[in-house]
């Protein structure tokens, strides 16, 4: 706190040395941020003997020998297919039945909803840990386990509540008459839910989707609990290459790069909503 | 906020998510609640033990141990990426293609995915390849998060504060953002100091999305694993060994039923009574705004 | 169903609570809650009380356990003084 009061203030100095003063805050920052992610990436980009014989800030034998290791051999990229199976079934199941739950949180007082949207937010905070073991014990009686589903519908456990206030927070911003016009227009509620309300609400589903994708992209304890071959993630393949016969970490390094791009790519998209999704829809 | 009908009718627009999370949240609760009053001998013969779980949990130090380096790390990393992402949130250029890109690189490392985040921690701490760990040693400095008791919980902590002070500056941002600039401009007027600003204008429009950033922070931290795990593995001996990363040793590694499901209830139990003083707190908070 | 390895004392458990979850859900219908503050200073609906008061026999049957560590039954005498407080003044 005592830096924010030794900043210039606002009234008593010329606008420059503010402008100044902030700039170097916010570069130190990002600097901050970005050096272990280009550390990763130039180790990515290093054959091993440079990695492990001299000490380099960017690689001098520039190579891409180890995306290729990755995306030639099944045992690596079938990794990034498992997860991206049932980090999309996830994301359609979660978001399919917030939708309608959303809606009815916005709009409706009905018994025992305060204490339901609570019991949501419980399973957000729950602790994957404590899941881990009945969640293996489930699957496995049920003969879900090492499937992708299985772990699709285990990540529902905190991405369905998830979407559920996002979406809410979305639709309280769409005023109710809208509802009332079209009711009395004579749309039942279904036509009036996919072809008027949904079109007003995309940002908002967009955003769900997007922090569902993310959450269930990121995890790791249950993804690894409930999978052994066929549905294998990414993550887990990781943290079992790591430990077997010395480490390949230009291999680890480029393998970690290739999970990053996937938020990366689409984080442009959804910036102005980054704060909402992460605030569960309260901002 | 708008008046909300009351209809009772809606509770069949809920009834998929309650079918949905009923199966993954209460059946697999329910079944911790079974294994904890039981003691099991592999292929799944149970034999009754009572409470004898719960008291072994509660006077074993194992517990206690985990609880409280837990309180440390949650209280620490709070201590430090609050009063950081507010400071940060500050200095955050107002608008424009500069306010674009910050956000966009600060959200970066909010979407690694968590074991990565640990892969990078874990390299870029090494001192023989990594950056960090290269320059700490080169500069004397005596460091080896394997081996060092205080390396170990500094890297943790400056990597959850990398990892996540970026979630406490967006909220405290988007907090900032909805300060109408006639605020400013009347503080102004008064000749109001940067303190007073702070502290009579920009923290009350901010208290409601703190609040959510401390609660989602604090829960977040409280139920770490898969960073803490990649890079140090809860060493060194057990310095770093959190909850859940006790919990999941206890369960999945030694497969002991039924102390790893009562030490789950009792570590739920926390995490519900924590949640729901949150809850109240932000309900009320919403209320008083709505007024 | 085998997995789960049922008992009867933790079936009756969950029973008992899903009977207070009907009974409370009945309770409201027929007679409708209103929200009033009490010694807290929230407001609180009867719902509200009844997660309070099993949130807490809780972390008391616990505590019990962890510090008289034997005769737990009367740790339920000190539940039910505590649910009529919190049903009372809360």
């Amino acid at each position: 706190m005592a830096d924010m009061t030794a900043n210039p203030s606002v009234a008593r100095k010329a606008s420059l040395p503010r402008i100044n003063s902030r700039l170097v805050v916010m570069t130190l920052y990002l600097v901050f941020l970005m050096l272990p992610i280009y550390w990763l990436l130039n180790m990515s980009l290093k054959t091993n003997s440079e990695i492990l014989n001299s000490f380099t800030l960017w690689p001098q034998n520039l190579t891409f020998a180890n995306y290729a290791t990755i995306l030639t051999d099944a045992s690596w990229y079938m990794g990034y297919v498992n997860s991206m199976i049932y980090v999309v079934m996830n994301t359609v199941i979660s978001v399919a039945v917030a939708l309608p739950a959303a809606y009815a949180f916005s709009r409706y007082h009905f018994m025992g909803d305060k204490h339901l949207f609570f019991w949501l937010l419980t399973n957000r905070m729950a602790p994957p840990a404590v899941f881990a073991l009945p969640f293996f014990q489930l699957y496995s009686s049920v003969g879900l386990f090492d499937t992708h589903i299985a772990v699709a519908l285990a990540h529902c456990l905190f991405n369905v509540p998830l979407a559920v206030w996002i979406l809410e927070g979305f639709m309280r911003g769409v005023p109710k008459e809208i509802d009332e016009t079209a009711y009395i227009d004579g749309y039942s509620f279904g036509r009036f839910f996919v072809k008027i309300f949904m079109p007003l609400i995309a940002s908002g589903i967009g955003v769900a989707a997007f922090f569902c994708f993310m959450f269930s992209w990121v995890e790791l304890l249950l993804s690894r609990t409930l999978t052994s071959v066929d549905a294998k993630p990414i993550a887990a393949t990781m943290t079992r290459t790591v430990g077997a016969s010395g480490i390949d970490w230009g291999v680890l390094a480029a393998a970690g790069v290739l999970t990053i791009v996937p938020g990366a790519l689409v984080i442009y998209f959804v910036r102005n909503y980054i704060a909402k999704g992460f605030a569960l829809g309260r901002v | 906020m708008q008046e909300k009908t009351v209809n009772h009718k809606a509770w069949f627009l809920v009834l998929p998510v309650l079918a949905l999370v009923a199966f993954s949240a209460v059946i697999p609760l329910m079944t911790v609640v079974n294994y904890s009053v039981q003691d099991s001998f592999g292929n799944n013969q149970f034999f009754w033990a009572g409470l004898e779980w719960f008291r072994e949990m509660l006077s074993e130090e194992r517990m206690w141990n985990a609880l409280g380096r837990q309180m440390a790390f949650s209280a620490i990393i709070l201590a430090i990426e609050v009063p950081l992402g507010i400071f940060v949130a500050l200095n955050m250029p107002k608008s424009g293609f500069w306010a674009s890109f910050c956000l966009v690189v600060m959200s970066l490392p909010l979407l690694v995915p968590w074991n990565v985040v640990g892969t990078i921690w874990q390299i870029f701490g090494r001192v023989d390849i990594g950056l960090l760990g290269y320059t700490l040693d080169a500069l004397g400095v005596n460091y080896n998060y394997t081996q060092d008791f205080i390396s170990a919980w500094a890297t943790l902590i400056v990597m959850d504060v990398w990892h996540w002070t970026s979630l406490v500056a967006l909220l405290a941002y988007a907090g900032l953002q909805s300060i109408p600039d006639a605020y400013y401009q009347a503080a102004k007027i008064d000749q109001a100091s940067r303190w007073k600003v702070f502290r009579y204008i920009e923290l009350p429009k901010m208290m409601g999305v703190l609040m959510i950033a401390i609660l989602l922070r604090f829960m977040d931290s409280f139920m770490i694993y898969t960073e803490p795990f990649v890079v140090t593995g809860g060493g060194p001996g057990n310095a770093t060994t959190f909850l859940s990363i006790d919990l999941v040793k206890m369960a999945l590694g030694q497969f002991d039923l039924g102390p790893a499901a009562a030490f789950s209830i009792m570590y739920f139990l926390v995490i519900l009574a924590i949640s729901w003083v949150f809850y109240t707190v932000m309900t009320n908070l919403d209320k008083r705004e709505g007024k | 169903m085998e997995w789960m390895a049922w008992t009867w004392p933790t079936a009756i458990f969950f029973m008992v609570i899903a009977g207070l979850l009907i009974t409370f859900s009945i309770l409201a219908i027929k007679f409708p809650e209103t929200p009033r503050k009490g010694v807290l200073q929230i407001e609180t609906t009867r719902g509200d009380r009844l997660f309070i008061t099993l949130l807490g026999s809780a972390f008391i049957n616990l505590a019990w356990l962890g510090i008289v560590g034997a005769h737990q039954p009367y740790a339920m005498l000190v539940c039910l003084a505590y649910a009529a407080a919190v049903f009372r003044w809360v």
